[in-house]
């Protein structure tokens, strides 16, 4: 995996390596080998479309999982302007694996939200691995309440596993603030947009999640349990986690086919920590097409909205009335 | 207005006087047959007799550990208790109305064996899912009342269950009732993926709007309570009870020490554990649970 690169890309950058030399060497022994390059390079690209175009649900739990993907804090410096970092619960503390604050979108001031989960070692350490604890979730509610208030549009960024499993997280009601979270992002009458980045990991991830629109990245995940934690129950086997993960339909592709999320965001080739910048301009032109449509509806048209985006979440079967959804 | 549980006629059938009897015709039965073994015999000696209480050790008579509420008369542990039982235990007698008991869950994903494990759940609890809503009187009060099955699932919450509490929850606002949800739940349904998920949001968008609408939600978390249902609707009530004992947490034990390996203190999780962190207003005895509902009712009428 070096140069963060996955397993199953190996037999590409080979190739590509190999291009590159071929390259050199014609330029170092003036040799004419462009006939042959440019073969390899079509057989690249075809390679590339091959991997890259079909993805199993397991590789692309490892591309979410890429230490070298872009994280929340580089999203919010690229896609808006003049971020003002805000902190505190006002309760109990300041969570480093959520952070948020006040930003423009084209200069419409917004307030933005995300689980931070680092960038190095060091980083992550300090802020959990993005895994928050309730001041986290009570701090993103602090701000979103300023929101509201403000009539600021409220856009939260979903990179987290999973809520910080502690002691001290439950001492201080980890249930309660998800909770309380997901009653209070129904109520605003405010725009949300939630954009799942990299790993959507279960009530952790929902704690910011209740939006008038969902959207996903391609190679994103979004699960109601760990592909480990699924296998670990139902096999009692965590190294089963691949066979796990397709079970639990965790892809993009699936949870639009779900109708859980409402647009996939693109990703550049490989993903998003091939081109950052570019990835960050898919994030930004759903965003404001999305915002675009939000902002024609009134406040309580949007609390409705919301309502029935949820209300309309499952699959059942209803025999008096003869329907089933 | 009468609150005191024996003063209910709901358990006229189990008074005393009726177990003895029929604790009287057991055994007199059982000599009679004693010598012949034969299918027969063995059928009308009711299964479930005694019950080991899983606390204590203590052996129970199970008619008396019914009439007890299901809770150990030695140490005070509250075994779990059916939705139906629950029911019968909390509101007034004949005093119930179903909603949307044909509901069925169906296999959105194609989950590995969970067709045959709802089949079999069914067939177990006699129930359709793993809660049973409706509405009532407690007390002479109506109320919309919403009861988690444990047996069912563990509880867990998948489409159907997040739909009907959510429907609950609408009707309650609709008609004014105050909600009263006796919650019993290992969390999220796994088997339907991120759609038990986002039941968790539906089902507390329903609880938002019936607090804008200022209706009251009491929850009572009875064990265990725990995952995606402590994290949604069960720790959202105007007042939050619980159930002496009672699990109640959103990461599991378990899983808090594989990874951060913290030592946890031994009444980590419990209602009383939750107590002492401010995460409750009250822990209440079954057997007062149901007085207390009736004065909550009352104040909020």
């Amino acid at each position: 995996m070096t140069n963060g690169y996955l397993p199953f890309e190996k037999p590409l950058i080979e190739l590509r390596d190999k291009i590159v030399e071929l390259k050199k060497f014609t330029k170092d022994q003036s040799i004419d080998l462009s006939e042959e390059i440019e073969t390899l390079e079509k057989k690249a690209e075809k390679l590339e479309k091959e991997i890259y175009g079909n993805l199993t649900t397991w590789q692309k739990v490892q591309i979410a999982r890429q230490t070298s993907r872009p994280t929340t804090l580089f999203y919010i410096r690229s896609i808006f302007t003049d971020f003002m970092e805000m902190h505190g619960d006002r309760l109990f503390g300041d969570d480093p694996a959520i952070i948020g604050g006040i930003a423009k979108l084209d200069g419409r001031p917004v307030t933005v939200i995300g689980h931070e989960r680092g960038t190095d070692t060091k980083n992550k350490i300090a802020r959990h691995f993005g895994l928050p604890h309730p001041e986290g979730y009570r701090k993103a509610l602090r701000l979103m309440q300023q929101a509201n208030k403000f009539g600021r549009p409220i856009i939260t960024f979903i990179d987290t596993q999973g809520a910080y499993p502690g002691l001290e997280a439950e001492e201080r009601g980890q249930s309660e603030a998800i909770a309380r979270n997901l009653r209070e992002m129904a109520g605003f009458s405010v725009p949300i947009i939630c954009v799942v980045t990299g790993e959507g990991g279960s009530g952790g991830a929902l704690g910011i999640g209740v939006g008038n629109r969902l959207l996903m990245l391609e190679h994103a995940y979004y699960s109601v349990i760990s592909p480990e934690g699924a296998a670990a129950i139902l096999w009692r086997d965590a190294n089963q986690a691949q066979q796990a993960a397709e079970a639990l339909k965790i892809t993009s592709n699936d949870l639009k086919t779900l109708g859980v999320i409402d647009e996939i965001v693109p990703e550049p080739k490989g993903g998003a920590h091939r081109d950052q910048n570019q990835q960050a301009a898919y994030i930004k032109k759903a965003i404001v097409k999305h915002l675009n449509s939000l902002l024609k509806l009134t406040p309580d048209e949007l609390v409705e909205d919301r309502y029935q985006k949820y209300a309309q979440i499952g699959k059942y079967l209803e025999p008096a009335s003869k329907g089933s959804r | 207005m009468s609150g005191g549980l024996r003063g209910q006629p709901l358990y006229g059938k189990f008074h005393s006087d009726g177990v003895l009897h029929l604790f009287k015709d057991l055994f007199r039965k059982q000599r009679k047959y004693a010598t012949i073994p034969s299918p027969q015999a063995k059928k009308e000696i009711p299964e479930g007799i005694m019950q080991k209480c899983s606390r204590c050790n203590t052996i129970l008579i199970a008619k008396e550990l019914e009439k007890n509420l299901k809770v150990c008369k030695s140490c005070g542990y509250h075994f779990s208790m059916s939705a139906p039982e629950r029911i019968q235990a909390t509101v007034d007698v004949g005093r119930f109305f179903e909603y949307d008991a044909d509901l069925l869950s169906v296999d959105p994903l194609e989950f590995p064996d969970y067709s045959k494990k709802l089949e079999k759940d069914q067939e177990k609890t006699k129930l359709n899912e793993a809660v049973v809503t409706g509405e009532g009187t407690i007390g002479g009060y109506p109320a919309v009342i919403g009861v988690m099955d444990s047996r069912f699932r563990m509880g867990s919450m998948g489409s159907v269950v997040g739909e009907k509490i959510a429907r609950a929850a609408e009707r309650a606002t609709t008609k004014r009732y105050p909600f009263i949800l006796f919650c019993a739940s290992g969390g999220a349904r796994m088997q339907e993926g991120v759609l038990s998920l986002m039941q968790m949001a539906k089902t507390s968008a329903a609880i938002e709007k019936m607090n804008r609408e200022r209706v009251l939600f009491v929850s009572i978390l009875t064990n265990p309570t725990t995952g995606g249902v402590s994290a949604s609707f069960a720790s959202l009530g105007d007042i939050n009870i619980a159930e002496p004992g009672a699990l109640i947490g959103f990461a599991g034990r378990r899983v808090i020490e594989q990874t951060v390996r913290q030592k946890l203190p031994d009444d980590f999780q419990t209602a009383e554990f939750l107590l002492k962190h401010g995460q409750l207003d009250m822990v209440v005895p079954r057997l007062e649970l149901r007085d207390t509902l009736i004065k909550i009712l009352e104040f909020h009428a």
